[in-house]
């Protein structure tokens, strides 16, 4: 197939960002805005409120965290129009601004002095209006590469190394010449095989940024941190029984994911937006997967390839996550979770290409619409990452 | 081709996977090499999990165990050719 001529049926928004769902989101900026939020959703059908924990009492880098990903979340192009509610009207208002700057509907309410009755009242009526107005949104022929796509991999194994991160990488191999943005982090995770992943940087520059940031993850979380070994939570127990037994061995697995050839462009900040054109990106991310997921949707990306080998469940609210694995146990087991089967890789049946291009085609039946096994399954973990203690 | 039991990613490399289920000690299993689908021969020493490795040479303690080409830590008791190898025998040189 010739890929630079392939199209999907997306919604452009007016800030020229395509997008693969239609939602209206209820973001709360808080917890304890979290039940109007979900008031709201269960008032307005066609709504999708985003519970989370956090959001009162950050200060510095954590609380910059926090807005990056609350805004990036509501400006995310899958998300059609935003309804934003705080415990109080400041910081809400520092959040509705920021979706605001995409041109997309989007307003603000607050709790304080209104009680939880009255501003789910004022917040339904406007998810309304914005239902109305999203749900005569048509999709229009895109090129596939306006999709920007992020990877991460979980519960994975040794087939995952094998077959379904080889597959991810085929993808990005051959899409990301020809536009697309890509995206892939867990800093933890490469240790191992980080200088692999250095080699992998398009230029010296960005190489010693990518070690400059896995270095600091090591030294400031892991090393400050750790009791032990690590050797009881990276690797996971899922990732033990499943055969893999040193993070080294784990890492390699995981870089597979960014091909033979493609090289990253920039190294981003948790839930940063790319800023240097279309290409590959490195992330700093946990390799929790939905705490992962949730900062690549932050950052704009509007669909998630998830290999996993012994069967990560991990789906996200706006983004729709693509489960591939190679483990015919795990195809065996837990089929109602996996979209992509390459297990035919393990058995010598299918190439590492022809598993990319059956992927690639999922990507487009996903993109126009298909429901993924996460979807379908109601999986939506929203879940912020926190950099340290609130004040 | 023939359905392998074991997959392994490297020339170099001094395990391999196991990628079928139900693996008995016993079984002479059909190896491929990923890089360039070359394949050998090797007998299992025990019944091994799909997912699992396989030494394909013995191991002292000390040994550096190499896996698609590049080192995934050390051993930590001695290991024949055909044995599991996992975490009783094999550790992280990282944290």
């Amino acid at each position: 197939m010739d890929l630079s001529k392939k199209t999907v049926w997306a919604f452009r928004r007016d800030n020229g960002r395509v997008g693969v769902r239609n939602y209206v989101a209820i973001l709360p900026l808080d917890d304890i805005s979290n039940a109007a939020c979900e008031a709201v959703a269960a008032h307005i059908q066609g709504t999708i409120a985003l519970p989370h924990a956090y959001g009162r009492l950050q200060f510095g880098e954590d609380l910059e965290l926090h807005f990056r990903t609350m805004i990036g979340t509501g400006a995310n192009a899958n998300v059609a129009a935003c309804i934003v509610i705080g415990i109080e009207g400041g910081w809400t208002q520092k959040v509705v601004d920021g979706i605001a700057e995409t041109g997309k509907p989007v307003a603000g309410f607050s709790i304080e002095g209104n009680g939880d009755i009255a501003t789910v009242a004022a917040a339904s009526r406007k998810a309304k209006e914005f239902v109305h107005w999203a749900s005569e949104k048509v999709r229009e022929e895109c090129p596939l590469t306006d999709i920007w796509i992020a990877a991460k991999c979980g519960e994975s194994d040794t087939t995952t190394g094998l077959a379904s991160c080889p597959t991810v990488g085929n993808m990005y191999d051959k899409l990301v010449p020809l536009g697309l943005y890509g995206c892939f982090g867990e800093t933890s995770e490469l240790t191992g095989a980080e200088h692999l992943a250095a080699a992998r940087a398009v230029s010296p520059e960005i190489s010693a940024k990518f070690m400059k940031t896995w270095s600091a993850y090591q030294n400031d979380v892991i090393e400050a941190h750790k009791t032990s070994d690590l050797s009881d939570s990276q690797p996971t127990k899922g990732n033990i029984a499943g055969g893999l037994t040193t993070i080294e061995e784990k890492a390699l697995g995981n870089l597979e994911k960014i091909g033979k050839s493609v090289k990253f462009i920039d190294v981003l900040e948790p839930a940063e937006a790319p800023g240097r054109g279309a290409g590959l990106y490195f992330m700093d991310t946990s390799s929790a997967a939905a705490e992962c997921c949730t900062l690549q949707a932050a950052a704009g990306y509007v669909m998630h390839i998830f290999p996993t080998g012994q069967g990560n469940v991990i789906g996200n609210p706006i983004m729709p996550v693509i489960k591939v694995t190679g483990n015919p146990k795990t195809v065996r087991l837990m089929s109602e979770h996996i979209d992509v089967d390459v297990s035919g890789v393990v058995r010598r049946e299918l190439t590492i290409d022809q598993a990319g291009d059956s992927l690639i085609d999922m990507i487009v039946r996903t993109a126009n619409g298909r429901s993924t096994a996460a979807e379908a399954l109601g999986h939506r973990e929203f879940v912020m990452t926190k950099l340290y203690r609130s004040a | 081709m023939t359905a392998p039991h074991l997959l392994v990613h490297a020339h170099n490399d001094n395990v391999g996977v196991v990628v079928v289920e139900g693996l008995t000690a016993g079984t002479d299993m059909l190896c491929v090499i990923t890089e360039d689908n070359s394949d050998f021969h090797a007998v299992a020493n025990q019944d091994v999990p799909i997912g699992h490795k396989i030494a394909l040479a013995d191991m002292a303690v000390g040994d550096t165990v190499i896996k698609y080409g590049q080192d995934i830590g050390r051993v930590v008791a001695a290991i024949r050719k055909g044995d599991h190898v996992h975490t009783h025998n094999l550790k992280t040189k990282r944290w």
